[in-house]
């Protein structure tokens, strides 16, 4: 058996701080739902392609649960009337979840980190039906989806600018992880 | 030294030629690949146009279709052969030899690879190959060490390729049935280690316990980095012990045997992780294009500094420096 000869640092994205998941607590969801639904529409219309990936796992229910957020969301891709809202608790009777810090789980989804490398570090975690998270994880890979820009969309150059900013501010936010790793 | 790069999906296969890819590797989304994974691999369509795509970049496309041919189902073996060579594939990564056979008598003038899967590791076996089917490269199985890989060389009329990076399959390739016995599919019919539909995860007194086939093979303390659920890195009780019997939780990383790899007289290095994401594919493609360069230029090969994208954060050179066997 080879024995491990170089061990390394593990992938540690960082996390909200705790004051603002704390201070996002009281905040009331139904305001998010339709920017959430508004976001899922516009992914929908630029990547008809990842439907394709998800194949028999569009139509599975998917929790997904930001560890340093207060609330988690419900995604339902099914083709034509894809369904996402955000939940305090996510419900029983999910195909799959998947866990791990905002940072971590918009990082994967963007591209900019590896879903197995999370995995291996133990900051993301599935539950359920791994074969439609698999399936989720590499649809969304392939669509190459800036975040930022479809939910900032609307607003042109300026959301474009806005979005930039955003992800910058969320790659050195303080945190357990400290620095980014890419 | 070409570096051959994995590529799971087109978007992938993008970022391992934006990173410096001398070829990219790939397969179709059916079980005619080792890779047969849930929403990865290529349609017909997106294999043409990532071709397209590399092509204009300089870049090179190697279709796998690795895995051994069902009887009764040769024709999707076959349509995966032809549709490639029509997509314009700069080579075929076969194993089967009825694959091999078929391509070398349809397509006298496509380049063909035996695959890692064919297990081909010693020069008898690689002569056979190139003899038969005018294979021109045999990727070899990560069970050698460079000595071995020397006289490999040596003793063959084909080009050479070795993993260089990534899972580590401790196992002569194509020959491990592990997977089958406790899931009823393999990498080598299927084109699925483990698959992902029989692995489960669940929380047990603060650890995570992964179950293949509804066998416990593994749990991981709190700290404890993870691994891939595949029975060759469970952990297991025997009548002389406990723990990992036949593998840790480890990737291969083998930029510090580059120059003696190639000294050895490979032609070729290659990165596993076609079930990677991009952020993988990019982050490892650069790392070893710039260590590539550095050897290029005299200097030492310096550790890859991969062991974040590494199976338990844990890398090794493997068998290429082997005190085991």
């Amino acid at each position: 058996m080879p024995e491990p000869e170089t061990t390394g640092s593990r992938v540690t994205p960082p996390r909200l701080p705790q004051w603002l998941s704390r201070a996002m607590e009281p905040l009331p969801l139904a305001p998010l739902q339709p920017v959430l639904a508004l976001m899922l529409a516009r992914i929908g219309r630029a990547h008809p392609d990842l439907y394709d990936r998800l194949g028999e796992h569009a139509e599975k229910r998917f929790g997904l649960d930001p560890t340093d957020l207060p609330f988690s969301f419900v995604l339902e891709p099914r083709p034509g009337r894809p369904l996402v809202r955000a939940v305090r608790v996510l419900p029983g009777g999910l195909d799959a979840s998947i866990r791990g810090p905002l940072a971590g789980l918009i990082g994967m989804a963007e591209g900019t980190l590896d879903g197995d490398a999370l995995f291996f570090s133990r900051v993301l975690w599935v539950e359920g039906d791994v074969a439609a998270s698999l399936a989720l994880r590499n649809a969304i890979d392939d669509a190459r989806i800036d975040f930022g820009k479809v939910l900032l969309g609307g607003l042109g150059p300026v959301g474009a600018r806005l979005a930039e900013v955003a992800r910058a501010r969320m790659r050195t936010l303080p945190g357990v992880g400290g620095q980014p790793w890419n | 030294m070409e570096l051959i790069c994995p590529a799971g999906t087109p978007a992938s296969l993008e970022a391992a030629v934006e990173a410096g890819a001398d070829a990219v590797y790939c397969g179709f989304r059916d079980e005619t690949n080792a890779r047969n994974f849930p929403g990865l691999n290529f349609s017909r369509e997106e294999l043409r146009k990532s071709i397209a795509f590399a092509h204009r970049r300089g870049v090179k496309v190697l279709v796998a279709i690795n895995t051994f041919a069902r009887a009764g189902s040769f024709g999707l073996w076959q349509a995966a052969i032809d549709d490639a060579v029509a997509a314009g594939a700069d080579a075929l990564i076969l194993a089967d030899l009825a694959t091999l056979d078929y391509a070398a008598r349809h397509h006298p003038a496509q380049r063909l690879h035996v695959s890692v899967q064919a297990g081909a590791a010693n020069p008898d076996a690689i002569r056979f190959y190139v003899e038969s089917f005018g294979a021109r490269r045999v990727v070899l199985p990560r069970v050698l060490n460079v000595a071995e890989i020397a006289s490999i060389v040596r003793e063959s009329a084909c080009e050479t390729e070795v993993f260089v990076f990534g899972g580590l399959c401790v196992m002569e390739e194509g020959r491990c049935s592990l997977s089958s016995y406790a899931t009823g599919k393999s990498p080598n019919m299927n084109g699925v280690c483990s698959p992902a539909s029989h692995v489960a995860y669940a929380e047990r007194e603060g650890q995570i316990v992964s179950t293949l086939g509804g066998f416990t093979i593994n749990s991981f303390g709190k700290d404890e980095s993870a691994g891939y659920p595949t029975l060759c890195k469970g952990r297991f009780v025997t009548p002389k012990s406990s723990g990992y019997i036949f593998e840790e939780p480890v990737s291969l990383d083998a930029a510090v045997m580059l120059p003696a790899l190639r000294d050895a007289g490979v032609t070729a290095f290659k990165i596993e992780g076609r079930q990677r994401g991009r952020a993988y594919i990019a982050e490892v493609v650069r790392s070893f294009r710039r260590i590539l360069a550095e050897i290029d230029q005299g200097r030492s090969a310096p550790p890859a500094g991969l062991a974040a994208m590494a199976e338990g954060q844990a890398s090794t050179v493997g068998a290429y420096r082997k005190s085991w066997r």
